[in-house]
Formats: structure tokens, C-alpha cells, sequence
């Protein structure tokens, strides 16, 4: 990595660091010494345990990122969010309906949504958050489980909500509501679940795992691909 | 996007420009035929790290004594357990449960559901996990779940592909279990509510995958993992299933029948130890990714040490196919900051071919995994025909720009928006200028025995999901290790709720332990080593270091 002699200063929860300049916020962290035990998951962008936020020189914004997918800058203040408090409503998914009031039955306070998009210039995803809790607010399932569909749910528009609302509950039903009632279930599934369950592979399977590695391995090089 | 500028450093752009040259041409050849079974097989000897010599040697204690592993999967194993058995209070029991299960991913969470739903009651369910609920390599696939749903498909071909795919070193009934069980997961998924991509007529979207003989790869976008992972951990909240975050399981505790009955946990952020108790255990560890292996970088989670065939191993569990280990053939390979990270297979099943710094093709772009990794390996390092990095790395091209011409603009953006944005905010439009590639270690292909009931040669054991060995043989197909998940997860909760139904744990002993650090002394190993190391190490300097050292 690094030109070690292209360093940075950022501060960590206030403290100066001196960092390799292209590090991300994550291996900037290990760098001066952390090893994490909150705030570090995947470290690709996939799961969103290291949600993060940062003033940068010079700027009164606040912002936030994944401190895996962030590089850190000069000047940079950061702090690690690793946890923001919520509590998930619990349900059973089969006794659900797809109706345009669930969503208020389960989350009564999207009706708090200012429509001030705080939440969606939060999203390290640049996913629209807004958009997704106004689609749930009108009963609009579809939508909102499409528009949230690349949620971590790393915590940073809960976060930053003047309403105080928990954006990634509603998307996590909106999209179970989706599949399970919107979509439904897929019928050549069906057909070859109860094909399996009737034995239909099972003598094909069978004379497979009694053969030597020579037939197996012939009957696998010779046979026909069909993937175009 | 015409102002579109170039991220890439001066130097490559000659090379970027050949390839984007010679990119129509490359598209209607009629490409690189798959290779012969001697082809693969030479090439695997030739170039697959697995073959490189002085990287293994044979484990020199226990039940698997002989058995070649990477040298630093034999460190781990050849240590001492972090706790002494003199330190733990057996008779201060902090959980008295029916089930016990280790790690919260795909299968840990699969088998957690399945016992409830077997009959084990909310609270004797108890699952542990090192960090949060849910934070897994399964949350990170991205290309798929495989399953032969498909009118064209069926599960016998599916087990032929698998049995192929994995040198034929599969154990024959774990992958039967594994392509039988496959449709009715994917139909578990759907009744949970997990948004599969669908064909317009609402038919499963189905992608072929290297080495796959049909089209059986089911995805969701590319954040497929996510999409399920995070949907089981709605439902396993929504049935209120005990659940201890940030504590990890140190070894196992076994009893005087020579059962598993628990296990000692560590709370990471007290770092306090606490007793389990239980009837069944579930081992849902996953791999061994953050142990770099070789010196390669990762696509894996941080959690990924390899913890669980260590303290498998300690009770007397056998082990196997730890001989082999999967690279990834496409990590990424520059910007810097995301090296060795996943860009996955889907971009190959949607039409990206590979090309060296000529811009020319130089491999089929569907060879199971080992044999592309080796072809790109060759490709670098023998024929010299590689791109080197800014950091020294060497790679090369996956065509990315491809995809929108074979199936249309807007592909991208709508089946691959994970692998748009990373590299987008590492200034990598992949829509337009192709990425930087090289294998990067992906998975761990052995493990713990098991039976097709997720037992293992230890009563009261119970391993699935990646800790396991035997399903894919010597080599894993794309995947079918999101489908060995829910498969021998929920058959891993199956059973550990049959089993705590009829059997009582016996008196508590660390005696295992004992006997371990027997056998390390009688086989002379003097170390300070201990594991399972539970966190890899990269502070300070560590953060910088990339060894890798291929040939």
C-alpha cells in the first residue's frame, strides 16, 4: 500500500493519528493499533457492522459511511456507530396480510415521516430511503421493498431520523411481504419439490454413487452442457 | 457517461484501450474451449497453490495424525487451548439448554429455526455467536444458491456436476442430501419470504455457474446472502430464540458418557467465561479465510478463523479434505484498498470473459473454480502476460464492459448493484472500463465429518454449513456452498432436537484437554501457540502487509 510516506492526520473519537493516506477508515483504525471487536464484519461492503460518521475539514456537515468502504482524508474526525438502538416488532409471517395498512399496524410512527430525506442523504448505499418509507406510509409494498432492497441495515438513518423512525424494519417486511404474498411461491419449485419427495431421482442418484471413478468420470466429461 | 474519466493508473491504459479494441471480436468468437480432464489435471499440479510444495505438512496428533493441512491451518490445530480446566467451575452451570448452536450464519441460523420447529422450545434453544446475530460469510455471497428446479434440470445432474466438480473425493451421501434437499430450500426461502430474481412470467432467473452443466444459479441481485441471512435473522427474532451476541465458544465441554454436552464461552467484551450446558451442540463456525492461507488475501468475513475444527478436533472429531482449499479465481486486485475481495462468479455467468494485457482470451470463463484460478495463475506468472499492480500485484482482466452488450444496458445496475457501488466508490465504473483480477482464498473444502444427518463420529456433535468436510470433495462449486447452508443447517436442527429429546448429559469434564495437551507433548511440539484464535491480527503494520509469494 502504500507510499508509507503519504500520511494523513485524522482523529479518532477526538484523538490525533498519523495514517497511511490511502488506508480505508478500517484499516486506518487497525493501523494505529485497534483490533476490533464491534465494528468490523464482512470488511466488503455487504454487512454493515461498521457504521460510521465523519466531519471532514473544514465542513460542518456530518456524514456517514461504512468504515470499510471509506478512504480517510486529512483532517477527518470520525467516530464508530456500531450499534443503534431499535426494537424490532415481532410477528408471525404467516399470519400476515399484504394490505396496504400493515405497515402502519406494525410501525405507527412512519406517520411521523417529515419527508425531510435526512435519512437518505445518510445511506452509505445511496439507497432511497425517503422514497422507500413514503411507498410504505401510502401501502405501496412493492416499491418500498424494491427501493430497499440493498439495505445493510448498518443503522445510519435510524440514527439521523428526526421522526425517530427505524427505516430498515419497515423494508425488512416490506420485502418478506413481497415474496411471500406479492410474488407468491414459484411453481416449477413446487413441482420439483414434490418430484424429489416421490422418488423420482433417486434410482438415477443411486446408481451414480455405486460407480467406480473411471464410469463416473466418463459419464462426467462426456456430459451434455446445456447453459446457453 | 462521455466525461467518464479513467481511474486507472497512466500506465495501463495502452493495455485498457486493447482490450476494449478487441472486445467485440472477443465476443463473437467462439472463445476457448473447456479444457480435457488431462488439461485440468495438469494445470491444477502445475499452478493451484494447493500443489505447491513446502505449504502443508501431515497433522502430527490426534484422530486425524497424517493428514495434510496448510501449515497454518496445522498451527492452530497444533496448540493449546486457550482455557486451563482447572479454571472453569464446572459446577457453576450459567446455561442449562436442550440445544446449543455456535455461529449465527446461514446454517447456525437454519439449524436454530428447525429445532423449534422440531419441537425444542424457544428458551432450551441457545445460540451463540463471536459477533453480531447474522455476521457470516453467508451474508457475503453474492452470485447465488444453486438448485435443479429447472425443467431442463435435475438433481441427478446437479450430483453429477458436484461429484465432478470435486475430483470425486465427495462423500457420495452428503451430496446426495445436498442436491435432493435443494429445491425444498428454495421453496423454504420463498414461504419464509426471500426475494429470489424472477423471468418476467415469474419463473425462478436462473444463471449458469463454473462447472455448473445447466442453468441452476439463483440469485438475489448480487447480494444474495444478504437478501436470505437477513430475512432468518427477522424470523429468528420474530420467534424470540435465545441468542447471546459478542460471545464466542473456547472448546467444547464433553461428559462422562464421552458426549459433547456444551461448551465454555468467552464473552468478547467482559472477557469473562461462561458454562454451557446442552444435550445437542451445533458447530456453525464456518471456515478458515482470516488465517490467509499462503499469505493470500480474503474474500472472508473478519470472524473467519477456522475456530471450530479446532475445538472439534480436541473432542476426537475426524477431520477431512483439509488438503484443499478454494481460491477464488476473481478477487479484486486493485484499488489497493479492496484486494482480495469478492467479485463474484455472476459477472462471468453474465457474459465477462477474462482477457490478459493483449486483451486476448485465454481460458474458458466457466472451468470449476481451481482450474480458473490455475489458468489465470499461469497466465501471470508463466506466460508473463499479466497487468502489475501499483503494489506489485499481478492480474488479470475480467471484461467487465461485456455484460451490457450481451444482455443489454442496465444489466449491471440491476443484477450486480453490490459490485457497481464497491468498486464506484473506489472510482471503477465496471459498466465501462473492465476490473483488476486474481484468485483470492475464498473457502475452506474440508472439515468436520459428518453423516447426511449432520452427525459427527463425537455423540452429541452435530457440524454444518462450511466446518464441514465432505460435501464438495477437493473442490466447491459456485454456489452450492449457500445451498449446503440451509441444507445441512436445518438437518443439523433436525436432528439436535431429536436427539435432546431422548438422551441426559452425564457428569462434566474438560478431561478432553487434558488429553490434548498429551498428545502435543508426546509428539514434541513445543509452542506458545493457542488457539482458537477467535480474532485475526492486523494491527499496525499488519494492516500493510500482502505476502504473497506465488511461484
Amino acid at each position: 500500500m502504500s507510499d508509507s510516506n503519504h500520511m494523513v492526520t485524522i482523529y479518532m473519537m477526538g484523538k490525533k493519528q498519523r495514517v497511511p493516506a490511502d488506508l480505508t477508515i478500517m484499516k486506518a483504525m487497525e493501523y494505529a493499533g485497534h483490533q476490533f471487536r464491534r465494528g468490523a464484519g464482512c470488511r466488503g461492503g455487504f454487512c454493515g457492522a461498521c457504521a460510521t460518521v465523519y466531519r471532514k475539514k473544514g465542513s460542518y456537515k456530518l456524514q456517514g459511511a461504512l468504515a470499510c468502504q471509506k478512504i480517510v482524508e486529512d483532517g477527518m474526525i470520525i467516530a464508530q456507530i456500531p450499534f443503534s438502538p431499535q426494537e424490532k416488532v415481532t410477528y408471525k409471517i404467516n399470519d400476515l396480510k399484504a394490505e396496504a395498512n400493515t405497515f402502519l399496524e406494525y410501525y405507527p410512527e412512519i406517520a411521523r415521516c417529515l419527508a425531510c430525506n435526512t435519512c437518505t442523504k445518510a445511506c452509505p448505499q445511496d439507497i432511497m430511503v425517503m422514497d422507500y418509507v413514503q411507498a410504505a406510509l401510502r401501502g405501496d409494498i412493492t416499491q418500498a421493498a424494491k427501493l430497499s432492497f440493498d439495505c445493510l441495515g448498518c443503522g445510519l438513518c435510524a440514527m439521523r431520523c428526526p421522526a425517530e423512525i427505524v427505516p430498515y424494519n419497515i423494508g425488512q417486511l416490506a420485502r418478506r411481504l413481497e415474496s411471500k404474498y406479492i410474488e407468491g411461491p414459484t411453481e416449477h419449485v413446487l413441482k420439483r419439490c414434490q418430484e424429489v419427495k416421490e422418488g423420482k431421482f433417486d434410482a438415477d442418484i443411486e446408481e451414480m454413487k455405486k460407480m467406480d471413478k473411471a464410469t463416473l468420470s466418463k459419464k462426467y466429461n462426456t456430459r451434455e452442457m446445456k447453459i446457453k | 457517461m462521455s466525461d467518464y474519466t479513467s481511474s486507472y493508473p497512466e500506465y495501463m491504459q495502452d493495455s485498457i484501450r486493447k482490450v476494449a479494441d478487441k472486445r467485440a471480436s472477443n465476443l463473437s468468437s467462439h472463445g476457448i474451449n473447456a479444457m480435457t480432464a488431462e488439461e485440468r489435471q495438469s494445470i491444477l499440479e502445475r499452478f493451484h497453490p494447493d500443489w505447491k510444495p513446502n505449504m502443508k505438512r501431515p497433522i502430527a496428533i490426534g484422530p486425524s495424525k497424517g493428514m495434510m493441512v496448510p501449515n497454518e491451518v496445522a498451527d492452530i490445530i497444533e496448540a493449546h487451548p486457550v482455557i486451563k480446566p482447572s479454571d472453569i467451575d464446572l459446577n457453576h452451570v450459567d446455561y442449562d439448554v436442550d440445544i446449543l448452536i455456535i455461529g449465527a450464519g446461514g446454517a447456525g441460523l437454519s439449524a436454530a429455526l428447525l429445532a423449534q420447529e422440531n419441537g425444542i422450545s424457544v428458551d432450551q434453544i441457545l445460540m451463540v455467536q463471536k459477533l453480531r446475530l447474522g455476521d457470516a460469510n453467508s451474508k457475503m455471497s453474492q452470485g447465488g444458491i444453486q438448485a435443479a428446479d429447472s425443467p431442463v434440470d435435475s438433481p441427478s445432474i446437479h450430483y453429477l456436476d458436484v461429484i465432478g466438480g470435486g475430483h470425486y473425493a465427495n462423500k457420495p451421501d452428503l451430496a446426495e442430501a445436498l442436491v435432493k434437499d435443494a429445491p425444498d430450500v428454495i421453496r423454504w426461502h420463498e414461504e419464509l419470504g426471500v426475494m429470489y430474481d424472477k423471468n418476467p412470467d415469474g419463473s425462478m432467473l436462473e444463471i449458469a455457474g463454473g462447472g455448473t452443466s445447466r442453468r441452476r444459479m439463483h440469485s438475489c441481485k448480487d447480494y444474495t446472502g444478504l437478501e436470505i441471512t437477513r430475512v432468518l435473522v427477522d424470523e429468528f427474532i420474530n420467534r424470540g430464540i435465545s441468542n447471546i451476541e459478542f460471545t464466542s465458544a473456547v472448546d467444547f465441554i464433553m461428559d462422562d458418557k464421552h458426549q459433547v454436552a456444551g461448551a465454555v464461552l468467552f464473552d468478547m467484551e467482559t472477557e469473562e467465561y461462561h458454562v454451557a450446558k446442552a444435550k445437542s451442540t451445533v458447530l456453525a463456525t464456518g471456515g478458515f479465510g482470516r488465517l490467509h492461507i499462503q499469505g493470500f488475501a480474503t474474500t472472508n468475513h473478519y470472524g473467519a478463523t477456522g475456530d471450530g475444527i479446532v475445538m472439534a478436533y480436541r473432542t476426537g472429531a475426524v477431520l477431512r479434505d483439509l488438503d484443499s482449499t478454494q481460491y477464488h479465481p476473481t478477487g479484486a486486485a486493485y484499488p489497493e484498498q479492496i484486494v482480495g475481495q469478492l467479485a463474484t462468479e455472476k459477472l462471468r455467468g453474465r457474459g465477462a470473459l477474462p482477457v490478459n494485457k493483449y486483451g486476448d482470451l485465454f481460458v474458458y470463463h466457466l472451468e470449476p473454480r481451481d482450474i480458473e484460478s490455475s489458468s489465470y495463475i499461469r497466465e501471470c506468472y508463466e506466460r508473463n502476460n499479466g497487468i502489475v499492480t501499483p503494489t506489485g500485484m499481478r492480474a488479470v482482466w475480467l471484461d467487465t464492459p461485456m455484460i451490457e452488450i450481451v444482455t443489454g444496458p442496465g444489466t449491471i445496475e440491476r443484477e450486480f448493484a453490490a459490485m457497481f457501488r464497491n468498486f464506484k466508490k473506489f472510482g471503477i465504473d465496471i459498466r465501462k472500463e473492465p476490473i483488476l483480477v486474481f484468485p483470492t482464498l475464498h473457502y475452506q473444502n474440508g472439515g468436520v465429518e459428518i453423516n447426511p444427518n449432520t452427525e459427527t463420529n463425537i455423540p452429541g456433535l452435530f457440524c454444518a454449513g462450511e466446518v464441514c468436510g465432505g460435501v464438495h470433495g477437493k473442490n466447491r462449486l459456485m454456489g452450492n456452498s449457500q445451498l449446503d447452508l440451509y441444507v445441512f443447517g436445518r438437518r443439523a436442527g433436525k436432528n439436535a432436537a431429536e436427539r435432546a429429546k431422548k438422551v441426559s448429559v452425564g457428569k462434566l469434564t474438560l478431561a478432553h484437554l487434558n488429553r490434548y495437551e498429551r498428545w502435543l507433548a508426546e509428539a514434541g511440539i513445543k509452542t506458545d501457540r493457542k488457539s482458537p484464535i477467535l480474532l485475526p491480527e492486523y494491527r499496525g503494520k499488519k494492516t500493510l502487509e500482502h505476502k504473497l509469494n506465488i511461484l
